[in-house]
């Protein structure tokens, strides 16, 4: 019937507006919150939000990103030009700082990472900050210790989590009651798939690093994946470096993020690339295939 | 894209469709042994919502285990300690999406210590699905599940009677446990009820219809789930706008600025609407309704939006915006039925800290009513010991005055937690009567 109004939402407006309200109550519940900020899209679909949760004001928090030292150029290009566009204030934390200062070690070996060494140089900068809740894009779909994640997320003063004992998250009442030297984590697209998150993007016409997309690259083959050829990781005598057409599924560090093949250019081949996708988008994530359990333990000591 | 042949182009996946899509929430209440998690991976496997790197993980951890077949249990055990023990503790979210809709599972635990996590999960359910093991039929667990799925108010409840392979596809078996289950449900306050004869492990009427069930003309699973109407399950007559966070830019263009900020928990509300801002109770307009994308006319439930008002009133968080003639209650007295959920027992006479909406305040416990045998619906009176799992009605009195409406009409305006001040820590659900 003409002139009557439909009033449901899509799932992704409902999924939009639940994450605004998560975010809202952030801001209005913790006196000092801090937005980690990898310059993937799942960050980059928060500080989305985050500008659409306070329009017409600024976003009212800084954005944290840990530097591995071992980031891709165009990740760390991109994020100072947002930076710049949304004039919000960007805090570093160093990992090769806190390895120079002695306070993690490198891994050595051939698959060594510093993708685990982030969480010290992340927890010494919550407390530094005195930041008293870290914002994350983390997803439930993605990994099986995430989909236990709440909303708001209690970190005792070591920054550590305790799945086995969460606050229950009932209806849409969150506690962000903490003791002092506490602090929360708050992941307001728990609820999102990676396919939420990629027709949102499109959606809204959201920018994005240029390694989403296909692009010609030097890679080599190891346990499954293709890894970025790059003076950090050593590549073994029977490894050979090949030039691909590949793009990334997600972005994390250099040394553990593999690349997949593909000829998906735009935000609508992608789209379609992931709807027939026959793996996880973390199945390229050399730092989730270390054991069964590996997110949860990095988890809870503190990591993402 | 004009130019591919027409066959790549049917295939391709849909996106207006996609962008069109309603969200259901359901839970899943089942014990160990009913084959809960051989249904949700049946959901999942199905609607091609598992990877083949998940596949592959759980495949190599059941052979490593030793056990006969994929477990997928493990799919949804995603801890350490869980997957040891081989049993659920804690609520696990699962996702999956088909052409019509996208589906989110608070996969729920169903033993009885863990009443905490089934209510947590059927707090923002529109659906709960309970599992009957046919052979067994009705049996105190579906009881306890199916009362907290009602007392939760959740709108739509769909018994699966499962394992129909095990009885011989038999009707009179499944004729038997609708008419029990019809039996207690009539002393429960639930308003959508159906049956449906499955076999998860089969996939007898979980997403493809039966063969050898012939007698049974009601939907499949899926298709119920794909279908149900869940466009009332929002609140949209009584309006409530609980105000989150005030938003004043400090920029020159925007120098008088004051926007309230809040998602919109009932009715609907339009530009131009007389209002009353609670507990002042002064009365404006609706001056504008902003967002991100610009000015809209009207948002409803559950839109987050910022409103701006015609007069200058002072509004805070806490507070809240409704119609002028349809106003909540207001009161600091009010009966509860509680669920608690912590280790510690309730204090008598204590004194907790209380949420509501998006206000703050405290509470004193004034009276215990009466526990309830949630395998019974007995009232015990006389016992009146409030711990871990109990459900009881009690009488509380607030620091100031709560906006509510009953649990009945509006989830979210009657519902409250209760936190303990010492440990910071959620102690009780609360849904006011």
């Amino acid at each position: 019937m003409e002139g009557i109004v439909d009033y449901n939402l899509t799932h992704l407006e409902e999924l939009e507006s639940e994450s605004i309200f998560i975010i809202r109550e952030l801001v209005a519940q913790f006196e000092n919150p801090v937005l980690l900020f990898s310059g993937g899209k799942d960050s980059i679909v928060c500080l989305h939000l985050a500008r659409k949760a306070f329009y017409p004001a600024n976003i009212p928090f800084p954005l944290l990103m840990v530097d591995t030292g071992h980031n891709f150029p165009e990740t760390v290009d991109f994020i100072h030009k947002l930076v710049e566009e949304f004039n919000v204030k960007l805090i570093v934390a160093s990992v090769q700082d806190a390895i120079d200062r002695g306070l993690v070690t490198e891994e050595k070996g051939i698959n060594a990472s510093r993708n685990a060494l982030q969480t010290i140089p992340l927890l010494e900068a919550i407390e530094k900050n005195k930041f008293d809740a870290a914002i994350g894009g983390a997803r439930r779909d993605e990994e099986k210790a995430r989909a236990k994640e709440r909303f708001f997320s209690h970190r005792d003063e070591f920054g550590q989590w305790d799945p086995k004992n969460q606050r229950p998250e009932l209806w849409n009442l969150f506690n962000g009651k903490k003791s002092f030297g506490e602090h929360f984590r708050v992941f307001p697209i728990s609820n999102w798939t990676e396919m939420d998150v990629w027709q949102y993007i499109m959606q809204e016409k959201i920018e994005l690093p240029s390694l989403y997309f296909s692009h010609k690259r030097k890679v080599f083959f190891r346990d499954g994946s293709y890894l970025a050829v790059n003076e950090n990781i050593p590549m073994k005598p029977d490894e050979k470096e090949e030039e691909l057409i590949i793009r990334f599924r997600t972005i994390g560090d250099m040394t553990c993020t593999g690349a997949v093949l593909s000829e998906a250019s735009s935000l609508e081949d992608i789209i379609q690339e992931v709807s027939t996708s026959r793996t996880t988008e973390r199945g390229t994530r050399a730092d989730d295939k270390r054991s069964e359990a590996a997110m949860e333990d990095r988890k809870k000591a503190g990591y993402f | 894209m004009s130019d591919t042949n027409q066959i790549v182009e049917d295939e391709k996946f849909d996106n207006k469709g996609y962008l069109d899509m309603e969200l259901l929430r359901f839970t899943t209440a089942g014990s160990v042994d009913d084959g809960k998690s051989t249904l949700i991976g049946r959901l999942l496997y199905d609607s091609k919502s598992i990877f083949e790197d998940q596949y592959e993980a759980i495949k190599k951890s059941s052979e490593q285990k030793g056990e006969e077949h994929v477990n997928l249990a493990l799919l949804t055990d995603g801890l350490r300690a869980e997957r040891e023990q081989g049993i659920t503790i804690d609520v696990a979210y699962r996702y999956f999406s088909t052409p019509k809709r996208k589906f989110i599972i608070a996969d729920t635990p169903g033993h009885i210590q863990y009443t905490r996590n089934m209510v947590t999960g059927a707090s923002t359910a529109n659906l709960a699905i309970i599992l009957v093991d046919a052979r067994k039929g009705v049996i105190e667990q579906t009881f306890r599940h199916t009362f907290i799925a009602t007392l939760l108010q959740i709108p739509h409840i769909v018994v699966c009677i499962n394992k129909m392979d095990l009885v011989d596809f038999k009707e009179d078996v499944f004729e038997k446990v609708k008419h029990d289950f019809k039996a207690f449900a009539s002393k429960l306050d639930a308003k959508d009820i159906r049956f449906i004869p499955i076999s998860a492990l089969m996939g007898d009427n979980v997403v493809d219809r039966s063969s050898k069930m012939t007698w049974y003309n009601g939907p499949t699973l899926l298709y119920l789930l794909e279908t149900i109407h869940i466009g009332s399950d929002q609140n949209h007559i009584d309006c409530r706008f609980p105000v989150q966070t005030v938003i004043r830019p400090q920029k020159t263009e925007f120098h008088d600025y004051r926007g309230f900020a809040g998602r919109i928990v009932g009715g609907i509300f339009k530009k131009g609407d007389k209002v009353l801002a609670l507990p002042s109770g002064f009365a404006t307009k609706i001056k504008s309704i902003d967002t991100f994308h610009g000015p809209i006319d009207e948002a409803f439930a559950p839109m987050s939006v910022t409103m701006t008002l015609e007069d200058e009133i002072d509004i805070s968080r806490g507070d809240m915006i409704v119609r002028e003639n349809n106003v909540p209650q207001v009161s600091q007295d009010m009966d509860i039925m509680v669920c608690w959920m912590n280790e510690k027992k309730m204090i008598p006479n204590g004194k907790y800290g209380l949420r509501h909406t998006t206000k703050d305040c405290r509470c004193m416990i004034k009276e215990v009513k009466y526990k309830l045998n949630v395998n019974t619906l007995h009232r015990n009176e006389e016992d009146l010991e409030i711990g871990l799992n109990d459900i009881a009605r009690i009488s509380i009195r607030t620091t100031s005055p709560l906006f509510f409406d009953s649990y009945k009409r509006n989830r979210f305006t009657g519902s409250v937690i209760l936190v303990d001040e010492g440990t910071n820590e959620t102690v009780a659900a609360g849904m006011i009567i």
